[in-house]
């Protein structure tokens, strides 16, 4: 999996909790909480949708990692390698 | 352990805080059965059909209302949490509701989901109290509501500081309080803030159908996420060991077993169902700790439905969606002496609500809320029990009209009467399992949704959380907060 696809999976799983957010000019480089209206309870769902259906862990202690889909891209390319994806 | 009636989590109640902690559960995976008592999901807002015609049971209208695009609020927080599409519930809004205060009325507060409305009133009847209304409002908007650690100060208080006019205070308390308030005379600040979000800065709204639309989702949300639900099946107690609920006993005898339960029957109910646990037989040590002792509410409702061949706007009632009443110099929202409290109460008419050009609910309606007394309505014999329904049946009517403008003929309401229904405390009691008939629960809030056992949670309205939104944003936080977040 390459760093694009999985901003595309992270984008897709915003798509889905938070359908009334525009994602078309998503900025890789920026924090996603300062583009985007999401607050601690839909980063929790970012993090429980990847466990559910990537079978990816983020430990709490990460979370910040999801900071910006760049940011993403960097934590959670390796674990989808990691998986054989 | 038998797999088939082992789960991860336990729901007592198909109520809208059940459905929604099921939903979320159900969905991340976690085997999840939801055990309801009654045949029908809803609780205390449920629906129901009596000759063939269909009522919703408590609901006037859905609080927390705010237009596509608005963000950060309760309802938006429900519609991602749950994966709903805000056109499902196909929310409708009201027209314009009131809070009417003297012995006719004489004092009126409009109010509409356009806040500035509001406003406006206050301006225009309480000039001097203008500027202090906008510091309550900026405290209000500033206020952490859905903290779970906020403590706990007298609403009454916060309120005198920026407002010195007891009539514009009591008016504002009035609608906050019939809407959610199981606390006399004044309420705790966060509650209060919930509240006046949710009716004021928020809105009323309702689907077309009523509240069945809303519980039709969330079954519909349920069932796809692949949760288990069982009806006319509660639970008779929960059995404990080392302080841990270890089965859930039946009514139907059978037990199961959960690593977690979450309760939406309330505090003090939760609390009896640990302590009717008399002789548990997986017990073996004698560890077990008593039920918190927690106050049952002392705010219980009769409520009378009206149905009218007519629409209500024939009887010159189309206006106003809503309207709050008080006759008295001050408004008194406490435990009443007699059966019924008349001197306030809220009438909802809902063929009020902008259902859209040509589009209209098939009957009248005409609904009509007030404090009612626990103790003396639930004992009594059957005969003294139907006749008094149909004494304080026409009382509430005429109490109520004094509020709205006289009808075209005195005899029009009467004569435009199809059927009528009511409910008192003690079909509340009967059909959700409140002590006291205590539809807003117990006046102490546990915002963390602890009991006495480490895996038993509470959610609804005893978790603090108000109306039917806050319901639902209720079951939501406890799910996240004790499971899916720790697991």
């Amino acid at each position: 999996m390459t760093k694009d696809d999985c901003k595309q999976v992270v984008l897709d799983i915003i798509a889905d909790i938070a359908p009334d957010e525009d994602l078309s000019n998503v900025k890789p480089d920026v924090r996603l909480r300062d583009q985007l209206q999401l607050d601690s309870m839909d980063f929790l769902d970012i993090v429980m949708e990847l466990r559910k259906r990537h079978g990816i862990e983020v430990p709490e202690a990460d979370y910040q990692r999801l900071a910006s889909l760049d940011s993403c891209a960097e934590y959670l390319t390796p674990k989808f390698t990691a998986l054989g994806k | 352990m038998n797999s088939a009636s082992h789960y991860d989590v336990a729901i007592i109640g198909a109520g809208m805080s059940g459905l929604a902690a099921g939903i979320r559960l159900a969905h991340f995976g976690k085997k999840v059965c939801i055990f309801e008592r009654h045949n029908a999901p809803g609780g205390l807002n449920g629906f129901y059909s009596l000759a063939g015609r269909r009522y919703d049971v408590g609901l006037h209208a859905m609080t927390n209302f705010v237009r596509p695009g608005v963000k950060g609020t309760p309802l938006g927080k429900l519609l991602r949490q749950l994966r709903i599409d805000r056109d499902e519930f196909a929310l409708c809004e009201q027209k314009q509701s009131r809070v009417a205060f003297g012995p006719h009325g004489e004092t009126s507060l409009r109010f509409t989901n356009d806040f500035a409305v509001l406003e406006g009133e206050v301006a225009r009847l309480f000039p001097a109290q203008i500027d202090g209304f906008r510091r309550l409002v900026a405290a209000v908007r500033a206020f952490d509501d859905v903290s779970l650690v906020a403590p706990a100060e007298s609403a009454r208080a916060i309120v005198r500081r920026h407002l010195t006019d007891a009539l514009l205070e009591d008016m504002i308390f009035c609608p906050v309080m019939y809407y959610g308030s199981a606390t006399e005379q004044d309420m705790e600040f966060g509650q209060f803030v919930i509240m006046f979000k949710a009716l004021y800065l928020e809105g009323f709204a309702r689907p077309f159908d009523g509240v069945r639309v809303i519980i039709r989702v969330l079954l519909e949300k349920y069932r796809a996420a692949g949760g288990e639900r069982r009806m006319k099946c509660g639970v008779r107690s929960i059995i404990a060991r080392e302080g841990r609920a270890t089965a859930l006993r039946l009514d139907d005898g059978g037990e199961i077993t959960a690593d977690h339960v979450i309760s939406s029957i309330g505090a003090a109910e939760t609390g009896q169902l640990i302590g009717s646990d008399v002789q548990p037989p997986v017990q073996h040590s004698a560890f077990r700790t008593p039920p918190p002792s927690v106050p049952v509410g002392a705010l219980t409702f009769v409520e009378t439905i009206t149905i009218l061949s007519r629409q209500p706007a024939a009887l010159g009632w189309g206006g106003d969606t809503i309207i709050f009443f008080n006759d008295s110099p001050h408004f008194h929202y406490a435990r009443c002496e007699d059966q019924v409290d008349l001197r306030s109460g809220v009438i909802c008419i809902p063929n009020n609500f902008d259902f859209g050009p040509g589009r209209e609910l098939a009957d009248g309606i005409f609904r009509c809320t007030c404090l009612a007394s626990y103790s003396r309505w639930a004992h009594l014999p059957e005969e003294t029990y139907r006749a008094d329904k149909l004494r304080w049946y026409a009382a509430m009517q005429r109490s109520a009209q004094r509020f709205l403008p006289p009808p075209p003929a005195p005899d029009a309401f009467t004569r435009a009467t199809v059927t009528t229904d009511m409910f008192t405390p003690r079909t509340i009691t009967r059909f959700t399992g409140h002590l006291g008939g205590a539809i807003y629960g117990s006046p102490v809030k546990n915002r963390q949704g602890r009991t006495a056992l480490a895996n038993v949670y509470l959610c609804g309205t005893d978790q603090g959380f108000l109306g039917i939104v806050g319901a639902m944003l209720s079951g939501i936080s406890m799910a996240n907060y004790h499971i899916l977040q720790r697991s």
